[in-house]
């Protein structure tokens, strides 16, 4: 049972601002993409699995495709010749979006300082919470999840159309 | 059974290819064969089919790059299951221009090996039927594996050289 | 991601010009279990056509390898079959005990022996498991991670990590099993027989499961020895090769058990032959348990092995020979080893040139799944889209595996 938010209360009525409300909408139903490489999506099958179980926060319905999916979830490695995969994938989401970098090698390549493999997606789109670990435990993932969950609770409902928002998107060359 | 498997390939290969044998030891537990690059499909192919060796199935196949010799090594390791018996056969090929038949018209399963190889050392498998990177991006102008190539990528800026002495 | 090639003559309907369609399958699709992309070519439901493309996540371990001192390249390892780490490290781990000619305690190599089961049980459990999901079976994927689990925890009490472990050092394990370990390496014994007999029950002889595996994705066993199959599937296609019994590491010799292989190489047999692998993998645990010898938990390798805690902290000499090996300075011979083990997908080799170094000169790794995921495209023609789902998963292509 979630709680309601904050609000004015009387016999019969709740009164409290619009944001609130689709904050704790959003902050329960969040849809992810897994965009699962390497050894951090088998973490993250555990995570899903009943031992871990993230359908208690809400995200147990998965999205594979791109366009219905909220949270991008990138667990294992990018390499140089899936970032520009991983990139049309964020393209192709749908605004209000938010990333989860899972792991060492997504956050920044983690021991792979190779030829081969991108040094961290925040090179090609923008990030909002990053996992550490290599591979993270499935209760380090919960709890990035949560921070999202946070992000997506206290978000204004005007940031995405806001002139910051597209100037950081312009930084990455999206739109 | 370890040092006969040596011995008996020497002798089946001395049947027909006389003279190919450059160097022949044990590597540890390993028969390690020498040959001349020239005739490498043909040995592996009589190898295969003749009843005394009977090396049947293509465990791998990789390249060496040496540098101070300008060479680049093709290794191929061979395997009879029957016998347990196994042999590495090895050919040196000059390194500006790496250039051998392939292996595929033998082993259907030399055709990835051989382009990988293709991808890391940039050995030009002749009448290979799909001769293309494998595991990097076809834009790619280096040979990785090669040694004067640095494994690192450039772009960090993070890991400079009055920190970690690269 | 579908598009239809017109024709000019797409009008004129011609036996030989038949409209093929092309399908897009991967590299992100939510069925193919990893990123590898497959454009299909199309008649209707059935595949004509199959080109593979790899590499989405080449991190040139190869190359990072000729960096790097002996110890920290089993990190490397762990990262190639992620779902059965153990077996990955340890493979290294006798690859340079073979090449410093270390003699290793009848301990550690049982020990061994256990984690090296535990970890193919593990590896099989998320096969099969993901066979059943690709049929519509969701139910055993969820049962069976739970079991998983287990596993992950009897690794964490012996070494800390749960799915890329480290576990185990050149020379043996740095520490004994402790009292905790056993007891939970007991209670999976206790337990997972019976969920691993009700998972094969579910599946094993439901109409709707043989339906959709037997006659799937088949392949002769001539043609998977053409391809250098190994393991698993070289086993389903009627191929007796296990390296644990052509040519025994670790005191496999040791061991009472049989190699299960299947017929036609179908969807069907690989599943059965893992099967019957994890039963295998149990008892050859229990033999494991029941005959382990007394002595230490690693060998004197004191090139590579670090020494005791409490001899660095109070030592000079123990705390200079840390250093060293930490650093990688010790003396290695030079030479060239091969050597192979039985991983969750097949002979997994290590091709190792050292110079005297402190890094390999050159280490290239056989990698089972890259090798057979070649004969994919000819074992999916002519059969259905979900049919080819299914093939891609019972060959248990592991992404960091197949790419290095």
């Amino acid at each position: 049972m979630v709680q309601a938010p904050e609000g004015v209360e009387g016999a019969g009525f709740f009164a409290t601002s619009l944001e609130k409300v689709v904050g704790m909408a959003r902050k329960n139903s969040i849809w992810p993409l897994p965009f699962a490489t390497s050894c951090c999506g088998i973490e993250f099958m555990a995570t899903m699995g009943a031992h871990y179980d993230l359908a208690r926060f809400g995200s147990e319905r998965l999205s594979f495709s791109p366009r219905q999916a909220d949270l991008l979830m990138v667990m294992g490695t990018i390499a140089k010749k899936m970032g520009p995969v991983l990139r049309q994938v964020y393209e192709q989401m749908a605004e209000p979006r938010w990333v989860l970098s899972v792991g060492a090698c997504a956050s920044s390549g983690g021991i792979f300082d190779t030829y081969s493999v991108l040094q961290g997606i925040d090179r090609i789109i923008p990030v909002d919470v990053y996992v550490p670990g290599c591979p993270p435990r499935p209760e380090q993932i919960i709890d990035g999840v949560m921070k999202i969950q946070r992000l997506v609770e206290t978000e204004s409902l005007r940031r995405r159309d806001s002139a910051e928002y597209k100037a950081m998107l312009n930084q990455y060359g999206i739109e | 059974m370890e040092g006969t498997g040596l011995e008996k390939t020497i002798g089946v290969l001395n049947e027909k290819f006389e003279g190919e044998v450059l160097h022949a030891a044990m590597l540890y537990d390993f028969p390690t064969i020498t040959l001349k690059k020239d005739k490498i499909i043909e040995i592996i192919k009589f190898l295969k089919e003749h009843p005394d060796t009977r090396y049947h199935y293509l465990t791998t196949l990789c390249g060496i790059h040496y540098p101070e010799l300008n060479q680049i090594a093709i290794m191929y390791q061979l395997h009879n299951m029957m016998s347990g018996e196994r042999v590495r056969l090895k050919i040196y090929l000059p390194a500006e221009k790496p250039e051998v038949p392939t292996l595929t018209t033998v082993f259907a399963g030399a055709n990835w090996m051989e382009r990988e190889t293709y991808d890391f050392f940039g050995v030009i498998f002749t009448g290979h039927p799909d001769l293309r990177r494998i595991l990097n991006v076809e834009d790619m102008i280096m040979f990785p594996l090669r040694k004067e190539f640095p494994l690192e990528d450039q772009v960090r800026e993070d890991k400079n050289d009055t920190m970690f002495g690269r | 991601m579908e598009e239809v090639k017109q024709s000019d003559q797409a009008y004129h309907y011609q036996e030989e010009e038949k409209q093929y369609s092309y399908l897009n399958l991967g590299p992100t699709h939510p069925a193919t279990h990893g990123i590898f992309q497959n454009v299909l070519k199309m008649d209707g439901e059935i595949i004509v056509d199959a080109e593979p493309t790899i590499g989405y996540i080449h991190r040139a371990f190869e190359k990072l390898s000729e960096r790097r001192p002996f110890n920290q390249i089993t990190p490397i390892t762990d990262r190639m079959n992620y779902c059965s780490a153990p077996i990955n490290n340890m493979g290294w781990h006798m690859t340079v005990e073979k090449l410093i000619q270390a003699e290793i305690p009848k301990r550690v190599q049982y020990m061994r022996v256990i984690i090296m089961e535990l970890a193919r049980i593990t590896d099989h459990l998320i096969c099969n498991a993901v066979i059943g999901v690709d049929t519509g079976a969701l139910t055993g994927f969820v049962y069976m991670f739970q079991q998983r689990e287990l596993v992950y925890e009897i690794y964490e009490e012996i070494c800390g990590a749960r799915l890329t472990s480290n576990i185990g050092r050149i020379g043996g394990f740095e520490r004994d099993f402790s009292p905790k370990a056993w007891e939970k390496i007991h209670r999976f014994l206790k337990e997972f027989p019976k969920v691993l007999k009700e998972f094969e029950n579910l599946l094993e002889r439901n109409r709707i499961f043989m339906d959709r595996t037997i006659g799937v994705g088949g392949i002769t066993g001539e043609r998977a020895l053409e391809f250098s199959f190994s393991g698993p599937n070289l086993r389903a296609a009627g191929v007796d090769y296990d390296v644990r019994v052509a040519k025994p590491y670790s005191s496999y010799e040791d061991f009472d058990f049989t190699i299960p292989i299947g017929t036609n190489g179908d969807v069907y047999d690989r599943f059965m032959v893992r099967q019957g692998e994890m039963w295998q993998s149990l008892s050859i645990i229990e033999q494991a348990i029941k005959n382990l010898p007394d002595g230490p938990f690693h060998g004197k390798v004191p090139d590579f092995y670090l020494p005791p805690k409490e001899e660095v902290y109070n030592n000079m000499e123990a705390l200079i020979y840390h250093f060293k090996i930490v650093m990688g300075e010790t003396d290695v011979p030079k030479g060239e080893v091969y050597h192979c083990v039985e991983g969750g997908n097949g002979e997994l080799g290590f091709y190792l040139i050292s110079d005297g170094g402190r890094t390999p000169y050159r280490l290239h790794m056989r990698r089972p799944c890259f090798i057979y995921y070649q004969a994919y495209p000819e074992m999916i023609k002519g059969s259905m889209l979900s049919d080819a789902i299914l093939t891609m998963s019972s060959m248990n292509v592991i992404a960091g595996e197949l790419d290095a």
